[in-house]
């Protein structure tokens, strides 16, 4: 419970997210416009499914902890339900504004791509989501204290800082896949998305045994991220040139005159 | 590209609002604009009071703004400028010099009145150059962000509770009946000041450009990297330079001057004149005039704006319970108001109030996070789901 903590907790939480958003988004206005707009839709979905939770908490039973507890499930399975209907919504307003944002900016090409706009959402969701479920425990992890003293885990940080990076980047992820299936009209991808996030956070509801919530979480991580990366066009041939830096379509079109 | 300064002042604020305790502590002191004390024994009587101060506040704003803008149509600047003048030396050398006193305090941090008044000079001095006359943009720049983050200060110190939410209330609805009632305050300012065809003072308003740097390239000539051409080079190389003033770039694009004098004594002269110009822009074109885009003329947003941004991102973190949660959202909500107001600036493209939809969703998210995001979250964390 030093700044050790804290500053280790922060960059394992954060640091790839911050990582993508200073090499890739930070340099154009519009893609920081889209993210927060992102963050936003995450927000308001996070604002309507607590008031369900809390007008549910009102009339229900206050002294019966197992009906809490059965009330929190509730409200974490339409937090996430309506996530990702905000998701479908964001997608369906960023269509709609695409053809204005055309009209309005009188050239003949998008300034940006729907790909684009699906990574960029999807970190905006991220983002929000990663900082909503851990920055309370940061800003506590730099004052006194002893974790796990009454008997709870000892790991309680550093689980949360792996958990909100997986979400973060499992978010990227679900942006990219959603609305790459939305615009073939593939509405098993869609539920499939759906489904790996739902189970995601009731894997969380196995905490404190991290290894049963954590283990499961990186996997639907790592085959998320091999989804999304052949749904927005990558391939083994696409990733080997970029390794070795022999791709000139992308040489080209990032090659600033210095 | 107004997110940037924006958000910086919020950063200034909220960090100032966590680390020093100066800004949060309730002294008892209150500003003259709000004498109704809030510690009071009704719920009924707290909320007159902070009604009363509200409506006290508004007052005092709205005649000031009157008078500013009277004084401003009937040419009365000297005395603008010099109203602007002590209130930046007071924000610059005053305010600045409590704020220092505060920090050092915070921070153990044992310092001499001499290195301070060294300090406090040079900042101030500095601040008041940059602002009323001239100086580097980002210099200019920074200075205005950090008197709104100082004002904003103030006022999260000196503002009770509840009088605080109903002025920033009270004051978006207010900025919105200025700007768009075609007998509003704040609407002739701007229509005098564009008839006129002049800028509206420095002190009041952060641009995203050099709004001075127009003149400077009609009057002074600016300096190029290639000082060696011949003087006549020079003559239509200045031409040209007047009719981009806002780049600031010295890149002569790969036409250096031997080439180009090459060119000349091959071809005759090939860069535009005035004269050549003038010719070809009195002819009728087919194509409507392009407009300027916005990285020449930039993006303005009054000071005021940020000052009540900053203090709804202040206070929240100040009060709320849901702490950085409240924080965060009240920050993402502003920037979608302002993000929205920026929208509406490209299809209307005429002045428009900056404050209600910022602040419009900045309470509604306050309020909605602090009671109900705040308990979600923290039974949340509590068992260590993950939504």
């Amino acid at each position: 419970m030093t700044a050790a903590v804290f500053f280790g907790c922060t960059f394992i939480a954060f640091g790839p997210a911050i990582a993508l958003f200073l090499f890739t988004i930070a340099r154009e206005p519009l893609r920081v416009i889209f993210l927060i707009a992102g963050a936003f839709f995450w927000l308001v979905s996070l604002l309507l499914s607590s008031l369900v939770w809390f007008i549910s908490v009102q009339i229900s039973n206050k002294e019966s902890a197992a009906q809490q507890k059965g009330l929190l499930i509730f409200g974490v399975v339409l937090s996430v339900l309506l996530q990702e209907t905000f998701r479908f919504a964001y997608y369906k307003l960023l269509k709609k504004a695409n053809e204005g944002l055309l009209a309005l900016s009188q050239e003949e090409t998008m300034p940006i791509s729907i790909r684009q706009l699906a990574y960029v959402s999807g970190l905006g969701f991220g983002f929000m989501s990663g900082a909503f479920s851990v920055v309370n425990i940061l800003a506590d992890s730099v004052g006194p204290g002893t974790v796990g003293i009454h008997g709870d885990s000892q790991h309680y940080f550093l689980s949360s800082a792996f958990m909100t990076m997986a979400i973060i980047l499992l978010h990227m992820f679900w942006g990219v896949v959603f609305f790459d299936a939305c615009e073939k009209q593939r509405w098993w991808a869609v539920a499939a998305v759906v489904i790996s996030h739902l189970v995601v956070s009731c894997l969380t509801f196995q905490n404190p045994e991290y290894i049963a919530s954590l283990v499961p979480t990186y996997v639907i991580l790592f085959l998320m991220g091999i989804w999304a990366f052949y749904s927005a066009g990558g391939s083994l041939r696409n990733l080997k040139l970029c390794l070795t830096c022999k791709d000139k379509d992308f040489l080209l079109a990032n090659h600033r005159p210095r | 590209m107004l997110f940037v300064p924006v958000t910086l002042c919020m950063v200034v604020v909220v960090a100032t609002i966590k680390s020093v305790s100066f800004y949060t502590q309730n002294d008892g002191q209150r500003l003259i604009y709000t004498p109704f004390p809030e510690d009071t024994d009704t719920v009924a009587q707290r909320a007159v009071n902070s009604i009363l101060n509200a409506t006290i506040m508004i007052t005092v704003i709205i005649v000031m703004t009157l008078v500013l803008v009277l004084l401003y149509k009937y040419r009365c600047y000297k005395v603008i400028q010099g109203w602007l003048f002590l209130s930046s030396l007071l924000l610059l050398f005053f305010f600045s010099y409590i704020y220092l006193k505060e920090v050092f305090k915070t921070y153990n941090v044992a310092m001499d009145y001499f290195t301070l008044a060294v300090i406090i000079w040079n900042f101030g001095v500095v601040g008041m150059m940059c602002i009323h006359w001239k100086g580097p943009l980002r210099l200019q720049q920074a200075y205005l962000i950090m008197i709104s983050a100082l004002m904003a200060l103030v006022f999260i110190k000196y503002l009770p509770e509840w009088t605080a939410w109903l002025i920033l209330a009270v004051i978006s609805v207010y900025d919105l009946l200025a700007v768009l009632c075609p007998k509003g305050p704040l609407r002739i300012l701007v229509e005098t000041a564009q008839e006129r065809n002049e800028p509206i003072f420095p002190a009041l308003i952060y641009s995203s450009t050099m709004v001075w740097l127009v003149n400077m390239a009609d009057t002074d000539r600016p300096k190029r990297n290639s000082t060696d051409a011949a003087s006549p080079q020079q003559e239509t190389a200045d031409a040209v330079a007047s009719p981009a003033p806002s780049s600031l770039s010295q890149d002569d694009g790969g036409f250096t001057p031997t080439w180009v004098n090459q060119q000349q004594h091959q071809l005759g002269p090939i860069q535009s004149t005035e004269d050549t110009r003038r010719e070809i822009q009195e002819m009728p074109s087919a194509r409507p005039p392009v407009d300027d885009d916005d990285e020449e003329r930039g993006v303005k947003l009054g000071l005021g704006d940020f000052i009540f941004y900053s203090m709804l991102v202040g206070k929240a973190s100040a009060t709320a319970s849901g702490d950085w949660n409240t924080t965060l959202a009240c920050f993402v909500a502003i920037l979608i108001g302002l993000c929205l107001t920026l929208l509406l600036l490209a299809i209307f493209k005429k002045a428009l109030p900056a404050l209600p939809i910022s602040i419009f969703f900045g309470l509604v998210f306050y309020f909605a996070t602090d009671n109900l995001v705040q308990p979600f979250m923290d039974r949340l964390a509590l068992h260590q789901f993950y939504i």
